[in-house]
């Protein structure tokens, strides 16, 4: 650090005395990466908020890059300049990110803090810890919305009317990858729940379940982007797609389009953080610090007033109030909420570790036939 | 006389008394440097900023040094192994492999290498992540045999008394610095304050071998003193590869040195060692140890460079008797190729064909309208390829503006409205929209520049209003066309972000699945082996335009 104060001296008087500078002072700076729109504001408003307002000289910088976080992680990596403090992500990344060695191998017990009913963070998050290096936060779900001025007086109650188009005739919208409708397809066949991903692993059941989604090829949209659907579904451009939960919630509550829920078979998916490796320890104390405070079990149940994402800690859900503006309440939102979750799957993130290439090759082939 | 004709025959001397073109050749040269040293920091700074992370990133297409920096020992036994037989790799192969991955696990390289290997074998991935976390067990057998016959085998000052002591062995320790180095990629120089010695590394060359690399490690990764740490369990299993080797009680017998006493105790009890065999303990871990395919991927990516990832950009791959097509249902890369080609020259067309009027007229009109005319043009330039492209979704969706209008016209039934988005229509008709300009701007300039005393000159010659357009001044704007052309038909091959968004599943290119091997997949080996055929294709394409249009012929401007 010597070197580099003095190194930042000599070119005091260049543009480059800038970013030295700033290098000096990182340790009161935080940046953080999310997904923006809805979802970051919430963050913002139940995490980085209150901690500011213990912190008063900390700068929290948002990066808006989650969606492209394991590649540009790497090529961070690879440069060697980490700029990025905390990086929110789906589960499945934060495994590759941790297979790849980019990401932090956590201690729940010592870097997250006790439930507030005192159970024990590798406890309280249960299940969700799927990786070494994953902090959970949410669950989200991802679910089907129809339009309940399309779908004449018998609105769908499961996932399979996707593949009736003689009840419900429409384009749907699907996302573009094979996850998750490789698994509709094969439950809507016939394979029993528990047996989907034997069946998806074989040469066989992988044809079967683009069989099945060839008897609706012609009359798919398929999405990239998450705000897709939301707005296929406004347009009436389709009558029914799958989208993320809360991407639906705010179609329906917050913008009142005459869209309705079908939470049949919703997929449980996982979002959190990962530290990435390679922080120096001034930042590193400052993140684990913050990750403390966001993940504690009042924080993660404050999100949920701004979003319909179930917190991660199990001792969070009963702290789960009303919508911050709406003032509606937020539990029947919820996709762990019992009545939504009858009939749910969850996302297996060892198969798709294995098998996302495989299979995304496979289905990438049979899209553009 | 003679000495004058002697003076004018010798070379020429210039005034300092050097010969005149020596002088000459110097003070080029020095005008040759000063001009290089004044294009020095811009050469420097193109060839570091751009050329060299092109050719790094075209590497990477070939480059696949991670299965040998990983699996050292493995790869080397593996090659005599028979990668079209029907039997599993042997006992040989499996020891390598457990030193190699404890190693790797260590120091958390081997998911690295399991999410490489499956991309081309499934399943390895998890394999892998797996067999990392449980390879502690399969030496703690032996730990617990070593211990219960004397405490001392699970104490690390002792074991630190008998691996150091004596001579030293300088290659076990510099050939453990080059395999950690090789694998974590930090260099592992420094003292660590160990040295194993020569005697032992004779006696018991594998725990030698063992020891020493996790001496290395544990001074200089964990930053511990090596004296005072416990080994960890690869060095027991080492031990007990070692003590399984016929004839060592004997060695160990004749054996002096510091553990001596120890060593000959475990000696005695040699029929009660556990046996070793680790083919079987990984079995145990995960039977797809000895599936066939998982091994025929590590033999077949072995070497520091392959062919495979080109193999797949060409929907091949490489198997155990070379290169091979892949399965039909999984081929898509050569159809991509082909259609980013054929849909990237109808954008190009269309450009032309809706770019030409509109030059011409701002070419032609009075200047205050070509004024307008060409805000008009540049306005669109200026706005948000995202806007633009969103913009074109809610003009051509089926509930969109011109289906709406269509509608109410009569002409299209409510019904059937036109499908005129997520489809190769939309692609062409956005893009077309989006690189417009780059057609527009350059046949601008050169139209500009054609006199417009020509066409009537034409004209009073007696030619009618086509010829003297087709015959004089088509030809006079060719170059325009040509760096249109050039500009709109590089650029589009490039596109992903508007295919994405309005291709659906028959408008996107090749581009597309770039993006997902970049930033999805992280298969960057075969984003690069894409991009670096992609580039070629361009170039080649360029080098066809040379020969027939000729590049002298393109213009940018007067």
């Amino acid at each position: 650090m010597k070197k580099l104060n003095a190194l930042a001296a000599l070119v005091a008087s260049t543009a480059l005395a800038a970013p030295m500078a700033m290098a000096q002072d990182m340790a009161d700076s935080l940046t953080l990466v999310s997904w923006g729109g809805a979802y970051q504001k919430s963050q913002k408003l139940a995490y980085a908020d209150p901690y500011l307002a213990d912190h008063p000289g900390l700068t929290v910088t948002w990066d808006e890059s989650s969606a492209e976080a394991v590649a540009k992680l790497r090529a961070m990596n690879e440069a060697g300049n980490i700029t990025w403090d905390l990086v929110d992500v789906v589960a499945a990344d934060a495994i590759r990110l941790c297979d790849e060695g980019l990401a932090m191998e956590i201690d729940p017990d010592d870097d997250l803090l006790p439930g507030d009913d005192g159970t024990s963070a590798e406890d309280d998050f249960g299940d969700l810890l799927v990786s070494d290096c994953f902090i959970p936060q949410i669950v989200y779900s991802t679910t089907f919305g129809y339009r309940t001025d399309m779908v004449g007086d018998t609105p769908p109650t499961e996932v399979c009317a996707v593949f009736d188009m003689d009840t419900y005739p429409g384009k749907r919208a699907l996302e573009k990858r094979p996850i998750n409708n490789m698994e509709w397809a094969l439950y809507c066949d016939g394979v029993a729940k528990d047996e989907i991903y034997d069946v998806l692993a074989t040469e066989e059941g992988q044809e079967q379940a683009l069989a099945k989604l060839d008897t609706i090829k012609d009359d798919v949209i398929w999405w990239s982007a998450g705000a897709d659907t939301p707005q296929l579904l406004a347009d009436g451009e389709v009558v029914m797609g799958s989208t993320y939960n809360g991407r639906l919630f705010s179609v329906i509550e917050e913008q009142d389009q005459p869209v309705g829920m079908l939470w049949d078979m919703q997929v449980f998916d996982l979002d959190g953080w990962i530290i990435p490796t390679g922080l120096d320890d001034d930042h590193l104390a400052r993140v684990q610090d913050f990750v403390k405070f966001a993940t504690d079990t009042q924080r993660l149940a404050d999100q949920a007033k701004y979003i319909s994402y179930g917190p991660a800690r199990a001792s969070s859900a009963p702290l789960v109030g009303t919508h911050a503006e709406l003032g509606i309440e937020m539990a029947p939102h919820m996709p762990t909420d019992p009545e939504n979750s009858k009939n749910t799957l969850l996302y297996n993130y060892e198969f798709w570790a294995d098998y996302r290439d495989d299979i995304d090759a496979k289905f990438q082939s049979w899209l553009a036939k | 006389m003679s000495d004058a004709t002697q003076e004018q025959t010798g070379p020429m001397v210039a005034a300092d008394g050097t010969p005149l073109k020596k002088s000459l050749a110097r003070s080029l040269r020095m005008q040759k440097m000063r001009a290089l040293a004044l294009i020095a920091p811009l050469l420097i700074f193109v060839l570091l900023t751009f050329l060299a992370p092109i050719f790094d990133m075209l590497f990477r297409s070939v480059e696949n040094q991670i299965v040998s920096d990983t699996l050292p020992e493995t790869v080397v036994v593996l090659a005599d192994w028979d990668g079209s037989g029907t039997e599993a790799p042997g006992e040989d192969v499996f020891r390598a492999l457990y030193f190699d991955l404890f190693l790797a696990a260590e120091a958390k390289e081997h998911t690295k290498l399991g999410t490489r290997l499956n991309y081309e074998q499934v399943g390895i991935s998890s394999l892998f992540r797996t067999s990392g976390r449980r390879l502690d067990d399969v030496g703690e057998v032996w730990q617990d045999w070593l211990e219960d016959i004397d405490d001392q085998w699970g104490e690390g000052a002792f074991w630190f008394e008998m691996m150091s002591g004596g001579p030293a062995d300088g290659d076990v320790l510099s050939s453990a610095r080059t395999r950690l180095a090789t694998l974590t990629g930090d260099s592992m120089r420094g003292d660590i304050g160990f040295e194993p010695s020569e005697a032992i590394s004779t006696l018991l060359p594998r725990t030698a071998r063992e020891y020493t690399a996790w001496a290395v490690f544990t001074a200089i990764e964990d930053e511990d003193v090596v004296a005072e740490e416990d080994p960890w369990e690869a060095v027991y299993a080492a031990l007990a590869v070692d003590l399984a080797t016929p004839g060592k009680a004997d060695d160990i017998a004749a054996y002096s040195g510091p553990g001596a006493a120890q060593l000959q105790a475990v000696a005695a009890q040699l029929d009660s060692l556990p046996p070793v065999d680790i083919k079987g303990a990984f079995a145990d871990i995960d039977e797809d140890w000895l599936a066939i395919d998982n091994w025929a991927a590590i033999q077949v990516y072995s070497p520091k460079y392959t062919s495979g990832y080109f193999l797949n950009a060409v929907d091949m791959q490489l198997g155990p008797d070379g290169a091979e097509a892949r399965p039909e249902n999984q081929q898509i890369y050569l159809m991509l190729f082909r259609r980013t080609l054929v849909m990237s020259l109808a954008i190009t067309f269309s450009c032309i064909a809706l770019g030409y009027p509109v030059a011409w007229l701002l070419a032609n009109l009075p200047a205050r309208k070509a004024n307008l005319m060409m805000i008009l043009v540049l306005l669109p330039f200026w706005t948000s390829l995202l806007v633009r492209t969103s913009a074109w979704k809610v003009m051509l969706q089926q509930q969109g503006v011109i289906n709406d209008v269509l509608v109410w016209l009569g002409i299209v039934a409510d019904d059937a409205r036109l499908v005129m988005i997520n489809n190769q229509f939309g692609t062409i008709v956005a893009m077309t929209h989006i690189l417009l300009p780059f057609m527009i701007l350059p046949l601008y300039s050169v139209m500009q520049t054609i006199p417009p005393s020509y066409l009537r000159a034409a004209k009073s010659l007696g030619a009618t209003n086509w010829t003297a357009f087709w015959r004089v001044y088509f030809p006079q704007s060719v170059p325009g066309i040509g760096a249109g052309s050039i500009l709109v038909f590089i650029l589009a091959i490039g596109y992903y972000i508007t295919p994405e968004l309005v291709g659906g599943t028959t408008g996107t290119f090749i581009s597309n699945r770039i993006a997902y091997h970049i930033s999805s997949s992280l298969n960057w080996g075969l984003a690069a082996a894409l991009g670096t055929i992609l580039l070629g294709v361009v170039l080649l394409l360029y080098w066809v335009y040379d020969r027939i249009v000729g590049i002298d012929n393109v213009k940018l401007g007067g």
